[in-house]
């Protein structure tokens, strides 16, 4: 037990005179914490709040272009531009400008689409009529319509989750034009009349309610916030692999790993003293990451971390992640001989291991062989865990299975650095 | 006669992938309170043999008894009776001399007040008490050196192993820790010693082997060594005689 004090101490005197690894400890993962929630939830608000200036080219200059023009107006997330340096704005130089990557959108919207749909709806409810045997006053043409094509151009760099909510967007505006074109075209020749839109009704007769199941009155809100603190937490938990793998490299190289097999120590007694430091280290890395979360983040405009009542489950599982973390560690740096080996390595491992494991891109949105690789991640185990804490306020029992794989995981990290150890000894 | 603590019947040591033998059926042994030298050119296997007799190898072949004990067996007890002062300097760079030597003493089971004496008093034998809370990474070759030795020696090991304990230092510095190890093996400590110093291990051993390619070509006190080798004045002079003088580059 004293070789196990003495060698913490030990450890932790090596790391409060590393300012390199300290900083990579504890500087880094807050200031990672703090831009990744601040960027997104600044992309978050981009989609919903703040507004992005897209062009718009009219060729139609009808009645559907203005109330397109008026739709896109009047959401909160374009800002429309017509003209550019005082000149109407055409296709050619919309496309110039958002190849260049000064816009990210330009909309065209195609000659002729009010007179074209309004001939069109024409026609289907003259046909509809006639069918039912309903006289009509007005006699309409049958000659065919060209389907019209509402040209969207994009931005090369514009992410697929922005085009794919503009093109809904825009979709569900053109939907909603031309149901109203029909009900009034009916109206139109149904009604005594015409002029009375009193029978149309504007709003949906289906809406959506967003309801985040809760248990008791307990309700924490997803947020951006929610979601990368606990993510980010795990990452820079992992990310001790590097100083831990880089101190134990150094310990082989300077010659005070000989010393010590030479001394009457075990070899896990050694590894217990950076053990004990370093699930310390990652402790009070969690311990930051929340204070940043409650404290500094809603000073920067975020929403603040709800921590909610599950703190010791919480604390459970940063310690299991930082077992898990440990292991990891201490295995590549067992493994390596140099720390030009432990150092790169590391740090792209953690970087897989958090992609695989979901700190990114969330699991489900996954391809199905990549969702399967995500279950040996450690980092999807602990960000589940986490989850289920902070999200679907979980307590020791969900957390369990996930907590298992995690010691497991350092367990066997651990053991395969023992057995290496004393196999290399034995040449 | 004293009675033998080191005891190396027909030991061989092959590493993987060499194909000769860094030790060939080597056989020695070694009384207590001896300052035993083992001396050779470069790749003679001398690093080799102490690392074997401090438990860092393990040989292919043959038997090695430290005290009586071996390491399949006694590793720990072995471990606790030995001292060892390797090569390079195996301390931790960015801690004082004083928390090294805490550290080291506490991994041989010293603790509280004993542990603080013997780091506080051996610093000061070795003249470095005024330095024992700078760190060593500000230290000169010869004060590293120093206290590369106290990290072995904390202890009062029964046996010492030192592997070219004064490479690289100053007059100075060599004198100190020559001095020291005396009175060390004035206390009862064995001592077993690599060094390429033949002027120093003259002085110093009581008795040597020579080493070549694995095998001991010769031992004895250096006087009848000195005095055996036809033309010889010293222990130089007989290592080139027995040795040769070709270069030994080895990779």
């Amino acid at each position: 037990m004293r070789k196990l004090l003495s060698s913490t101490y030990k450890e932790l005197l090596l790391l409060s005179r590393d300012m390199g690894g300290l900083v990579i400890l504890f500087v880094m993962p807050l200031v990672l914490i703090i831009t990744i929630t601040l960027i997104q939830d600044g992309s978050f608000k981009t989609i919903n709040n703040t507004k992005i200036p897209i062009l718009f080219v009219d060729n139609d200059k009808g009645d559907i272009s203005d109330k397109i023009f008026d739709n896109l107006n009047k959401s909160d997330a374009f800002e429309i531009v017509t003209q550019q340096d005082d000149v109407t704005i055409t296709e050619a130089s919309a496309k110039s400008s958002v190849l260049k990557g000064n816009y990210q959108l330009a909309v065209v919207i195609p000659k002729n689409l009010s007179s074209d749909l309004q001939k069109k709806v024409d026609q289907n409810v003259s046909n509809i009529l006639s069918e039912l045997g309903v006289e009509e006053d007005t006699i309409i043409s049958n000659e065919p319509i060209q389907a019209k094509e509402i040209k969207l151009y994009f931005d090369p760099a514009v992410q697929k989750t922005f085009k794919n909510a503009v093109i809904n967007n825009i979709d569900k505006m053109i939907s909603k034009i031309e149901s109203k074109s029909i009900y009034e075209a009916f109206q139109e020749e149904l009604s005594d009349d015409p002029s009375d839109n009193s029978l149309l009704e504007e709003s949906n007769f289906v809406s959506f309610k967003e309801i985040n199941p809760k248990e008791g009155e307990l309700a924490i809100i997803p947020n951006s916030t929610q979601h990368n603190v606990p993510a980010w937490t795990l990452f820079a938990i992992f990310f001790i692999v590097i100083p831990l793998s880089i101190n134990i490299v150094k310990e082989k190289n300077q010659g005070t790993f000989v010393r010590l097999r030479t001394n009457p120590v075990s070899y896990l007694t050694v590894l217990g003293g950076k053990i004990v430091t370093y699930l310390m280290v990652c402790l009070l890395q969690f311990l930051l990451m929340l204070a940043v979360g409650v404290y500094v983040l809603p000073l920067l405009d975020l929403p603040a971390l709800q921590v909610g009542s599950n703190f010791i489950t919480l604390f459970v599982v940063a310690f299991f992640s930082g077992l898990a973390a440990i292991g990891f560690g201490i295995l590549l740096g067992t493994l390596s001989t140099t720390p030009e080996q432990s150092a790169p390595f590391g740090a792209t491992s953690v970087v897989i291991l958090a992609a695989i494991g979901g700190v990114w891109v969330p699991v489900f949105l996954m391809p199905r062989f990549m969702q399967l690789v995500s279950n040996i991640s450690p980092m999807n185990w602990g960000l589940n865990a986490f989850y289920d804490v902070f999200l679907r306020q979980g307590g020791l029992k969900e957390v369990l299975p996930e907590i298992g794989m995690l010691l497991l995981f350092f367990i066997i990290t651990v053991a395969i650095s023992v057995i290496y150890d004393k196999k290399k000894r034995a040449v | 006669m004293n009675a033998p603590v080191i005891h190396i019947d027909n030991v061989s040591k092959k590493y993987k992938n060499a194909d000769f033998f860094s030790i060939d059926q080597l056989t020695l042994e070694i009384t207590q309170g001896e300052i035993y030298g083992l001396l050779g050119p470069n790749g003679a296997g001398k690093t080799t043999l102490i690392s074997m007799l401090c438990g860092l190898l393990k040989p292919t072949s043959g038997q090695l008894e430290i005290n009586g004990m071996s390491f399949k067996k006694d590793a720990k007890k072995i471990k606790q009776a030995i001292g060892v002062v390797p090569q390079e300097y195996a301390l931790y760079p960015t801690l004082t001399a004083y928390e090294n030597l805490m550290y080291f003493g506490a991994m041989y089971g010293l603790s509280g007040e004993d542990l603080k004496s013997n780091v506080t008093e051996s610093l000061a034998y070795l003249g470095l008490e005024k330095f024992a809370h700078k760190k060593i990474d500000t230290f000169s070759g010869g004060m590293k050196r120093r206290v590369n030795l106290i990290a072995g020696i904390l202890h009062q090991p029964k046996i010492l192993f030192l592997d070219e304990p004064t490479v690289g230092v100053d007059v100075q510095s060599k004198n100190v820790i020559i001095e020291h190890l005396k009175m060390l093996n004035k206390n009862g400590t064995t001592i077993i010693y690599t060094s390429h110093h033949l002027t120093e291990a003259q002085n110093f051993c009581t008795q040597v082997a020579i080493i070549d390619q694995g095998v001991i070509i010769s031992t004895g006190t250096p006087e009848v060594l000195i005095e055996n080798t036809e033309g010889a004045r010293n222990l130089e002079e007989v290592f080139i005689k027995l040795t040769g003088s070709a270069l030994r580059d080895y990779a």
